[in-house]
């Protein structure tokens, strides 16, 4: 019984961490948005994450072709929204704008590896990665379109 | 062909061919970093003593995975030593094989000298494992805005070697193979980077199998939860805790002595290190409780160290 109790409380130890980091400093709505940079900053991550993009031998078949400088102003207001931002993504539904693609969920991890090496790049810490990653994380169901 | 040489064999296979054959043309390696979990002690992706819903290696929808592992456990007075290999196919079916063998140290020796018999000295248990798991529903990763665990069933067929334990073993009611059937539910937790497991396992099997399956007067299945706690402090780096609870058949025998084969849960905490998807490292320290305790009474805690090739 001993044991169990020290695991809980091991268990709560490890969960305190991460849910104090969260709630202490009683952030405003912006705060993931404020964490990325603004708007600057998503302007400099976009950048180099469409660069990067390009690089990746999976993902250049997607962007090769494409307007890269609206997909980039796209994207600065996607990322800018769904982290608390001023800004509101105007065009098509995640679903319309990717469905003249064949994206497997395999293109849609291998986009979110290449995020996560731009958003290193620029310094932005783990906590904040994964808190933006969990609000477009869903949209898989939108995008990924093919078995 | 024995199933642990069929186990190296796959294991083998993995890290020689098909690994570097699914990297060339065919879409492979389409899971994130870490998400098929590492190699349980059973063969099945998972923590390190328990089974998850994520399937093993990197192949996402529609592509193949694989991992390949070897695991050592070292305690106060005992040692164990797995390997084994699992593949996965469209991150929904997952086929495993493992083999473990138990190194019994001084209750070997001890049996030797109370049955008078030679033969149990140096006394080694051994096992093999084949598993079979199948993703039902659920994304433990990307479904990131529910609360919806990725859900799996699975199912581990053991058969032990016991040599010359094995007649005692059949006296007390045991077998010497058994089946497992698990449901388990993974999910990561992502804006706070926390991922959870439970597995709920059907189970007859004593100290995991290595002393047979049942006993007299406790010969059904037993509902055994076990639990994993993990949190993410990179994309490369997980650490954790986990509980595996256990039947305890062989409580009311009292052959060696009332209690002298009580059976304990285990528990570890762990670190899990993945420098890249082809290989991983994991360390714990884990409490098997008291094992035998007839004849050796002290807990049983010491270090636990497996690495993992993965494609």
């Amino acid at each position: 019984m001993n044991r169990m109790l020290f695991l809980v409380l091991l268990g709560a130890a490890l969960l305190a961490g991460p849910v104090q980091a969260q709630t202490a400093p009683a952030p405003a709505d912006d705060a993931l948005y404020q964490q990325l940079g603004a708007k600057p900053g998503l302007v400099t991550l976009m950048d180099d994450f469409m660069q990067r993009l390009l690089a990746d031998p999976r993902m250049n078949p997607f962007f090769k072709d494409v307007d890269q400088v609206h997909v980039k102003a796209q994207l600065v207001d996607q990322f800018c929204e769904v982290s608390g931002g001023p800004c509101k993504l105007k065009g098509p539904d995640m679903k319309r704008a990717h469905a003249g693609m064949d994206i497997t969920r395999s293109n849609f991890n291998a986009l979110v590896e290449v995020l996560q090496q731009s958003m290193d790049a620029q310094g932005i810490p783990f906590g904040a990665q994964n808190r933006l990653l969990a609000k477009l994380a869903p949209m898989h169901r939108d995008i990924v379109n093919t078995p | 062909m024995p199933l642990h040489r069929l186990a190296l064999a796959g294991a083998l296979l993995l890290a020689t061919v098909a690994g570097p054959a699914g990297a060339q043309g065919r879409p492979h390696g389409g899971k994130l970093l870490l998400t098929g979990g590492v190699s349980s002690i059973d063969g099945a992706a998972g923590g390190g003593l328990t089974p998850w819903a994520l399937t093993g290696g990197y192949g996402a929808a529609g592509e193949l995975g694989g991992s390949a592992f070897a695991t050592r456990v070292k305690t106060q007075d005992y040692g164990l030593g797995a390997y084994g290999a699992a593949l996965a196919w469209d991150d929904r079916v997952e086929f495993s094989l493992a083999h473990q063998d138990f190194d019994t140290g001084p209750v070997g020796g001890a049996l030797a000298g109370m049955l008078g018999n030679a033969a149990f000295n140096g006394l080694h248990l051994q096992q093999d494992i084949a598993g079979l798991k199948l993703r039902l529903a659920g994304d433990a990763v990307l479904d990131s805005d529910t609360w919806i665990p990725q859900v799996a069933v699975g199912l581990e067929y053991k058969k032990s070697r016991t040599g010359p334990l094995a007649d005692v073993l059949t006296a007390f009611g045991a077998k010497d193979s058994g089946t497992d059937l698990y449901l388990s539910a993974t999910k990561l937790f992502l804006a706070p980077g926390i991922l959870a497991n439970l597995t709920l396992r059907a189970t007859k099997a004593n100290q995991n199998g290595l002393l047979g399956f049942g006993a007299t007067g406790h010969d059904g299945y037993r509902l055994q939860p076990e639990v994993s706690l993990a949190y993410l402090f990179s994309k490369r780096l997980a650490a954790g805790i986990e509980y595996r609870s256990k039947p305890d058949n062989f409580r009311d025998n009292a052959a060696l002595g009332a209690g002298a084969l009580k059976e304990d849960d285990w528990a570890d905490l762990f670190v899990a290190w993945a420098p890249c998807k082809n290989f991983s490292l994991t360390a714990a320290y884990v409490d098997l409780g008291k094992i035998v305790p007839g004849v050796v009474t002290r807990r049983q805690t010491g270090a636990y160290v497996s690495a993992q090739l993965a494609f």
